[in-house]
């Protein structure tokens, strides 16, 4: 389940307030997203990985999110050299390999982990409560950071809620197997999660109304972003500028 | 005109839920001054389905709520009672939404239009009050059952309600949590009804009793006397039930 563990900590990036956190990885990411060029990707990878450094995440959390991406990535460096079409090609033992296509797939692994990086160091810091209303402060539509919110809330119960039927089947001789049993057993399980999901969301509603809820929620005060919040904001945006300069260059790779 | 009407009064309240024949409550006529109130009854008898009438979360097929001489009739007067009247549900990961303790609490108050620095402040006194200092920033959905059933607790009381109306709050609290709610309920002094199968909680917060019965509220006669087994040593000899 979602434990937050990167948001524990008292690093610099973790006082920072989530609003400017917020801007700084949309922009990072946005140019890291749109570049087309691998000398620029690995710069953003090189300036987020010393983000993520300062963010002094734990270790071994650290490797298997890594791990978790970049496990798309091997799937992309076995099938994009072989498939993609045109230009150059290497020969390697018996295989022709695309050279585009290899270059393809190292500007895709740089950005993802480049994006990776940036969202560990920047959103992972802060709690996902706290984030929820820094987007609803920074104008993002009301529904969505409803739901990021609600969502984030309901998450624990619903999965909660599973676990206790799949503990009940458990408990009365279900072993998954791979037959039409364990196919509609676990059909059931889905099914009754969903179905009480929706009546707890019933009465999270109705417990809302009896506190006066008609749709506006009223946040408690936030800290104001101080001069500390305002210089990383800067910071960021000059790292994304710069990052979005490069890429005008004409570089060869 | 009456002087000092009730708080709370129901007349023939019934209702059935669509598609079956016999009316789960029929024609419940009852009223609430400051008394502190505990309903027992089978499951299914409609105790639950009650609060949610009064509440305004059912429509009843029949009859009146009266709040302080007025009837209760449109959306916005249903506002203003569930103001009033605060409803502790049974399960409390249904009550408590939010992600903080602090921001849960501040819900209610906030919504009636108290400022963000007002809600805070009701927050904070309305913790301390129930003993839970410093809670403030806990993650609702960490908290034990037992504080759960607390801070959803405390999330009525901001709303500074007139009455409380409690299903079943006594479930799956240990001994100690459910001393500090009995603790709570009797210095709060407020009116309140509870529902609940718990005879000696009942006992120790409530100063009337009612059962609910083919759909009717009956009033239990204060004492009886009458025999029972005992499961417990000295049972020959006179002594109390509960505390």
């Amino acid at each position: 389940m979602i434990d937050e563990s990167f948001s524990m900590g008292s690093t610099l990036f973790h006082k920072r307030d989530p609003k400017v956190k917020l801007i700084g990885a949309a922009a990072i990411s946005i140019v890291l997203a749109l570049c087309s060029s691998i000398v620029v990707a690995g710069i953003g990878v090189i300036v987020t990985a010393i983000l993520l450094f300062l963010s002094k995440p734990a270790p071994c959390l650290l490797f298997k999110r890594f791990l978790q991406v970049n496990v798309f990535n091997l799937f992309i460096w076995i099938t994009l050299p072989l498939t993609y079409g045109g230009g150059e090609t290497m020969q390697f033992s018996f295989l022709n390999l695309s050279l585009d296509g290899i270059r393809m797939a190292a500007l895709i692994s740089l950005k993802s982990n480049g994006i990776l990086f940036c969202f560990l160091a920047l959103l992972a810091t802060s709690s996902t409560a706290n984030l929820g209303h820094g987007m609803e402060k920074l104008g993002v539509p009301r529904k969505l950071t409803f739901l990021l919110l609600f969502s984030y809330r309901q998450l624990f119960v619903i999965h909660r809620e599973y676990q206790r039927l799949q503990r009940a089947a458990k408990l009365r001789g279900f072993t998954p197997k791979n037959s039409l049993h364990t196919y509609r057993t676990y059909s059931y399980l889905f099914g009754m999660t969903l179905v009480r999901s929706w009546n707890r969301g019933e009465r999270v509603h109705q417990a809302m109304i009896l506190r006066g809820f008609t749709g506006n929620l009223i946040p408690l005060d936030q800290p104001q972003p101080g001069k500390a919040d305002y210089f990383f904001l800067f910071t960021m945006l000059f790292i994304s500028l710069l990052l979005a300069g490069l890429s005008l260059m004409p570089l060869t790779l | 005109m009456n002087m000092n009407p009730p708080l709370l009064e129901l007349h023939n309240i019934s209702y059935s839920y669509p598609g079956q024949k016999n009316p789960l409550l029929k024609e419940i006529n009852f009223h609430v001054h400051k008394e502190q109130i505990g309903i027992i009854g089978p499951n299914g008898s409609g105790k639950t389905t009650l609060f949610q009438i009064i509440m305004g979360l059912l429509k009843a097929d029949d009859g009146q709520i009266v709040l302080q001489g007025t009837e209760i009739k449109t959306e916005k007067d249903f506002f203003m009672l569930r103001r009033k009247l605060g409803f502790l549900f049974q399960d409390s990961d249904d009550q408590l939404f939010s992600p903080t303790v602090l921001e849960d609490i501040a819900f209610g108050p906030l919504n009636h239009g108290a400022t963000p620095q007002e809600a805070r402040d009701i927050s904070i006194r309305t913790l301390e009050k129930l003993g839970l200092k410093g809670f403030e920033d806990r993650i609702t959905h960490r908290l034990s059952g037992g504080e759960k059933k607390l801070v959803a607790l405390a999330t009525i009381l901001s709303m500074e309600p007139e009455m409380l109306l409690l299903d079943e709050p006594s479930n799956n609290l240990d001994p100690a949590t459910r001393e500090r709610l009995i603790k709570i309920l009797r210095e709060q002094k407020l009116a309140h009804i509870i529902i609940s199968h718990d005879l000696d909680f009942l006992a120790s917060t409530c100063n009337q009793l009612y059962t609910m019965q083919d759909g009717q509220l009956i009033r239990c006669e204060e004492k009886q006397i009458h025999n029972h087994e005992h499961i417990h040593p000295y049972g020959n000899q006179p002594h109390l039930h509960g505390i």
